[in-house]
């Protein structure tokens, strides 16, 4: 049996600039799959793909066994939720208002607020644990509080598959682990199949069930991040020189870059 | 609060409603107010009276026939420009996007300036020339601006440019048609509602019913599309023709509202930020928008007719006094709280 999501024979371009061809990438279902790569390896660009943002030059991505884009946008929606780079909070909005906004796929115009809208957004609040954020102007909150609500709209969407751009690309540490532990969280306990495209190597090892990794435009290895990931891929991948140690916490492969040059002052 | 039967069911903001219901009230109060003055004062009673279907001939002749079709000119007028001033300003994500910066509201005059000077045409070819001018106009800023979409930024700042370009063009045609002519132009360039007649109601009615059900119903689209593209299409709404169906409502709003009143200036700027000042609402609305623009356009109708007592100005000339002290206000308040 197929996956539910895959692409086959994908050419991706942004006007003239063909960024990936001939692609084929199947996101085991059930599983926490993480996509990594050098800057402009074209991952991102996959994402978008996936997620029918991007509609492919050549080949297609299927959804459940048909061509994501033959189904109305907003079906697609009530099965596939992204969380996108970058999104702007209308001015003055509050959490609630903002978490309730990702009910829109199952509401219809005379059908706004249901018993279900409102039950899935106090469970997404409660899943994020902003519940007590709820009446707050979303402008006042933190960075990584901003990014729970958002990852709470999505929530609120019932999706079963959720693909998540970058998430943690613009937070501290403290941040990026919270929101990294909710996603495994969301993985493990509540059955959804996440794809998220990750910068820092080492987070995507700890917490990915399968690792995607690319170099401009092509895959490279997929896998469980155990089987593949050594320091001949990350040189081969992206470029620097490492070892790969097991990491004392999670025992996943740790990437530790080697030193350059002996220090200056000892 | 929200309201539930059968299978429908939707939240009512109650400060909304409440401020709303206000709106619509000091329209209605404002509205009694313009009908009793003039030339010849009827009392409020023997308005309101006369309203409810008594009073006597010579009254019901001189509302019916003068003062009621131009005050519901007001409010109509009022309506489609406080819409298409929210719709506008919601695309572009700034309270300065508005068809008079945006330049449709020039391009609709270019057409009927056109219609006046150079064909000479009668009131319907220059209401025609209005919405033509006005459609032809957002269609080039349109193109101009789209780029794998159009964005906030360069819609307002293309538009500006058009706007510049049109303004001088209508200025040009001014200076090359003889006097008579270019007189009635200008007057008509200011925006007016002296003498307007059912003639001028029936048409826009008209409009309104079609338009404003369409733009009510485009109303949550827009909400999602002001979190940004990816988010919008991510919950399942095509962005790009949600986004060109808005623009042709807003477009042929416009359109209208010049048609009927000329062009207007301020009123689809300042209605949408004013009503979103009052309702505390996130983004702008359109009901809330709508509501206000009559009431703005009908007070400023009346203000213009009472504050000189010998002259009858334009309502053009109050809506630009009111609209540049609100403009020079929005741009302190804004610099002020670090956003400019």
């Amino acid at each position: 049996m197929p996956d539910r999501l895959y692409g086959v024979d994908l050419t991706l371009a942004y006007d003239q600039r063909v960024v990936a061809s001939g692609l084929d990438v199947s996101i085991p279902d059930n599983s926490f799959t993480v996509i990594v790569g050098p800057n402009a390896c074209g991952k991102s660009t996959l994402l978008r793909a996936l997620s029918r943002m991007l509609k492919p030059r050549q080949g297609a991505v299927y959804l459940d066994s048909e061509v994501i884009t033959s189904r109305p946008s907003k079906e697609v929606a009530r099965r596939l939720g992204l969380l996108p780079q970058t999104s702007i909070a209308p001015d003055g909005i509050t959490v609630a208002d903002l978490v309730a906004r990702g009910r829109y796929p199952h509401q219809r115009l005379l059908r706004q607020w249901s018993h279900d809208d409102e039950e899935m957004v106090t469970q997404a609040l409660a899943a994020t644990n902003i519940t007590d954020l709820a009446d707050r102007f979303v402008d006042e909150l933190s960075g990584g509080q901003r990014q729970r609500v958002w990852l709470a709209m999505v929530l609120a969407q019932q999706t079963d598959l959720l693909l998540l751009d970058e998430p943690t690309t613009f937070l501290d540490i403290a941040h990026q682990v919270e929101v990294l532990d909710l996603c495994a969280e969301l993985h493990e306990s509540r059955g959804h199949t996440l794809v998220a495209v990750l910068h820092d190597l080492n987070h995507a090892c700890r917490y990915a069930t399968h690792l995607i990794a690319m170099r401009e435009g092509a895959i490279v290895a997929q896998g469980r991040p155990a089987e593949i990931v050594n320091a001949s891929l990350v040189e081969e991948v992206f470029g620097p020189a490492c070892r790969v140690i097991p990491d004392p916490e999670t025992d996943t492969p740790l990437v530790v870059p080697l030193r350059r040059r002996a220090p200056v002052v000892s | 609060m929200i309201i539930r039967f059968w299978r429908v069911s939707f939240r009512v903001d109650m400060r909304t409603a409440a401020v709303c219901l206000c709106m619509v009230a000091a329209t209605l109060v404002v509205g009694v107010f313009a009908i009793s003055t003039g030339d010849y004062h009827i009392p409020l009673g023997e308005v309101v009276r006369t309203l409810l279907g008594g009073g006597t001939r010579s009254t019901y002749f001189i509302i019916e026939t003068l003062r009621l079709p131009r005050v519901l000119t007001a409010i109509l007028v009022g309506a489609a420009l406080g819409v298409s001033g929210a719709i506008f300003q919601s695309l572009s994500r700034n309270p300065l996007g508005s068809p008079d910066i945006i330049g449709f509201t020039t391009g609709a005059a270019t057409g009927a300036v056109l219609e006046i000077l150079v064909f000479h045409g009668s009131t319907q070819a220059i209401a025609l020339g209005a919405i033509v001018g006005g459609v032809a106009t957002a269609l080039v800023v349109y193109l101009l601006a789209f780029k794998r979409g159009v964005q906030g930024y360069r819609l307002i700042l293309i538009g500006i440019g058009i706007s510049a370009m049109l303004a001088s063009v209508n200025s040009y045609l001014l200076t090359r048609a003889n006097i008579d002519d270019a007189e009635t132009a200008q007057v008509w360039l200011t925006g007016s509602l002296n003498g307007r007649g059912w003639e001028h109601v029936r048409p826009i009615s008209i409009a309104l019913a079609v338009l404003l059900p369409a733009a009510f119903l485009l109303g949550r689209q827009m909400r999602m599309l002001e979190m940004g593209d990816d988010a919008a299409q991510a919950l399942g709404v095509r962005a790009e023709r949600a986004r060109l169906q808005l623009l042709l409502v807003g477009v042929a709003l416009t359109g209208v509202a010049v048609a009927a009143a000329g062009p207007i200036t301020f009123v689809a700027l300042a209605a949408p930020q004013l009503a979103r000042r009052l309702t505390h609402a996130p983004g702008v609305g359109l009901l809330s928008s709508a509501l206000m623009g009559m009431f703005l356009l009908s007070l400023s109708d009346y203000a213009a007719q009472r504050v000189f007592p010998s002259v009858q100005l334009p309502v053009g000339v109050a809506t630009g006094a009111v609209g540049g002290v609100y403009l020079a206000w929005l741009l302190a308040h804004e610099w002020r709280s670090g956003r400019a």
